[in-house]
């Protein structure tokens, strides 16, 4: 038997990252309670799959998420959240959303399955998805066992898996955890960790992640947008940051050094002598590590230590609470 | 669940439409309230008017019966609007007790447990938040209230016949609107405590107190001053007064006082006036919207310091 002749189809090609929506698109957004400014005027395009939401207690982390849910009209400016105006579209943005509140919340006397089911019904599920769904989400999170259970009956760490639970029941495209890993004890907090990193990975959602935790946002994050008295201090990739930062020596001499800053200089490389035998080099493109031995070995100097300097989350935050305000 | 199934997954099936989903409140906190078998215990007692109600109704159709009991038809009470009001009002006083038992968790259980903004994280908005939860009273006092009240008179239209059900068609429109307006009220009232208290006990004292208060106070000045302005101030009278409207039994003059000199003769002769049909309506109108300004006022999903 002859085999149908194949359909053409058309070719599938994917829309360059930069011609998508962003995640949330910020135009110049203030908020204010009374006539004290909470967030002045923020702006900028935020694209990563995972976005780490930093800054000092005070800054506007929460009261930003709460003002893209909508719980706050923005007092001039708007943003866009994967194309939706946050005032104009309020209710189909919601329906993209999950939230993870910081507090304790939840809804008194129920089960977790029944809380979990709940919530996925009033994100618009039918009755007997959200339910199939609520089960998965709890095994998801770890709770499969514990589903049944009373919501006051649960410890900290579980009431947190919970809050996760009901903000992924209805599978959204965006997730908000506001201070996730809040009072887990470190076996709890890696488990947390690890749900926000498989999310991530899973690629059918972006997260934006606010903590007090650098080391939480350095593990899920991809971009950072710190925030300091209600203004963006730094948004940057941290993939790139760490890539720019390889190309950052510290270098221990010991024997002649001018010789070879001269050759380095003919290399083109920028460098800084911070004392008599040490060095601070930028690498250009094209210049290897091993250039630098060729260099030391035909000028007679000893490289006793040589090593890379990362930024680390925390320095970029640091960074970014003594300089001030460096939008994107 | 298989656990290679385990992973994070979007959802892509249908959705229930928008319009529909404040009654998943009610659908959920039906379960709770029917949880205790004390309360479901009160709400059987409930109905028991209503078996005499239709006890009532049943014995002035069956002569053989009345035979029996050694009754006459003319020894009963006549089946006629103020019938019908006297049971509504029988219903509606159990119907507060309902919406006292029910009604101040509601709300306050939420703000105490922070879950308002887990509601308002997702397409639903705080007006379909206080729809869902108003209809979990709504539709638990309906059912004992207007809903049965109609039955009721339907058993009487169809055991008298198609005329008086046409000539008594006003008494099934005071029913439904008496019914609504009240149970209207306590779900307001009782929604409005619950959202300015976060604790059951003191939600349902609030409650009580904001009911019989103004009515003992109102009894009060209407006792010294010798009128019946004050009821004004009384939800109960108030919606005593507009039933009766509804029913035709209304009448300004609810008493008289007569003065009278140490010889017993009648000096002076004091007509107790009640306060119009069309001031009761309204001070139940500025009730009601007193109680949405504050749900609108309360109902958010954070508090903001300003």
């Amino acid at each position: 038997m002859a085999l149908p002749a194949p359909v053409p189809q058309e070719p599938i090609i994917a829309q360059p990252a930069h011609l998508e929506p962003p995640v949330i698109d910020l135009h110049g957004l203030s908020v204010s309670f009374g006539h004290r400014p909470i967030l002045k005027n923020l702006r900028g395009d935020l694209r990563g799959k995972a976005i780490g939401l930093l800054g000092p207690n005070g800054a506007g982390k929460t009261t930003l998420i709460h003002t893209l849910l909508g719980f706050h009209q923005p007092s001039a400016g708007t943003a866009h959240i994967f194309g939706h105006d946050i005032s104009e579209h309020a209710k189909q943005i919601r329906a993209l959303i999950g939230y993870m509140p910081e507090r304790d919340s939840f809804i008194a006397k129920m089960s977790a399955v029944h809380f979990v089911r709940l919530m996925g019904e009033l994100s618009g599920l039918p009755a007997e998805a959200a339910l199939e769904r609520a089960h998965e989400a709890l095994f998801y999170v770890g709770l499969g066992e514990a589903r049944y259970r009373r919501l006051e009956t649960y410890s900290l760490g579980m009431k947190q898996l919970a809050k996760l639970a009901q903000a992924i029941v209805h599978g959204p495209k965006l997730i908000f955890l506001d201070e996730p890993t809040n009072g887990l004890d470190p076996p709890a907090r890696l488990r947390m960790i690890k749900l926000i990193r498989e999310i991530r990975d899973s690629g059918h959602a972006n997260i934006l992640l606010s903590s007090h935790l650098l080391v939480d946002v350095e593990e899920c994050c991809d971009e950072i947008l710190i925030l300091r008295d209600g203004q963006i201090a730094v948004y940057c990739n941290l993939e790139e940051e760490r890539k720019s930062n390889r190309k950052f020596l510290m270098l221990e001499t010991r024997g002649d050094q001018t010789k070879f800053v001269k050759a380095l200089e003919k290399l083109g490389c920028e460098y800084a002598v911070s004392s008599a035998n040490r060095l601070k080099i930028v690498l250009q493109e094209g210049v290897e590590v091993r250039d630098l031995y060729r260099i030391a070995e035909e000028e007679q100097v000893q490289l006793r230590r040589l090593s890379y300097k990362r930024d680390s989350l925390e320095d970029i935050f640091l960074k970014a609470m003594e300089n001030g305000y460096g939008g994107l | 669940m298989a656990v290679y199934e385990q992973t994070y997954k979007p959802y892509t099936g249908r959705l229930t439409p928008e319009w529909s989903r404040f009654l998943i409140i009610p659908r959920h906190a039906f379960r709770g309230v029917f949880n205790s078998k004390l309360f479901t215990a009160f709400y059987v007692i409930c109905f028991l008017p209503l078996l005499v109600e239709a006890i009532l109704i049943y014995l002035h159709h069956n002569i053989t019966a009345l035979a029996i009991m050694n009754l006459n038809a003319r020894q009963l009470i006549p089946i006629d609007g103020s019938f019908f009001q006297y049971f509504v009002n029988i219903q509606g006083g159990f119907a507060f007790f309902v919406a006292l038992l029910v009604g101040p968790p509601l709300v306050s259980r939420d703000l105490r447990n922070n879950a308002l903004p887990l509601y308002l994280c997702r397409p639903f908005s705080r007006t379909e938040y206080v729809m869902g939860k108003m209809s979990v009273l709504l539709i638990l006092l309906s059912w004992m209230t207007w809903i049965p009240q109609l039955l009721m008179f339907l058993f009487q239209s169809y055991l008298e016949g198609f005329t008086w059900f046409r000539s008594n068609l006003w008494i099934a429109s005071g029913i439904v609107i008496a019914g609504l307006v009240w149970i209207l009220l306590l779900a307001l009232l009782s929604q409005t405590v619950s959202a300015l208290l976060k604790w059951r006990v003191v939600a349902s004292a609030a409650m009580l107190g904001l009911v019989f208060i103004p009515s003992v106070f109102a009894g009060i000045v209407n006792f010294i001053f010798q009128t019946r302005w004050a009821n004004i101030l009384s939800l109960f009278a108030l919606m005593g007064n507009v039933t009766a409207g509804l029913f035709g039994t209304f009448d300004r003059v609810s008493g008289r006082v007569q003065i009278t000199d140490f010889n017993d003769n009648v000096v002076r002769e004091i007509l107790l006036v009640e306060p119009p049909l069309w001031a009761c309506w309204a001070a139940l109108f500025i009730f009601c919207a007193v109680c949405l300004a504050i749900l609108h006022w309360k109902v958010k999903a954070y508090e903001v310091v300003r």
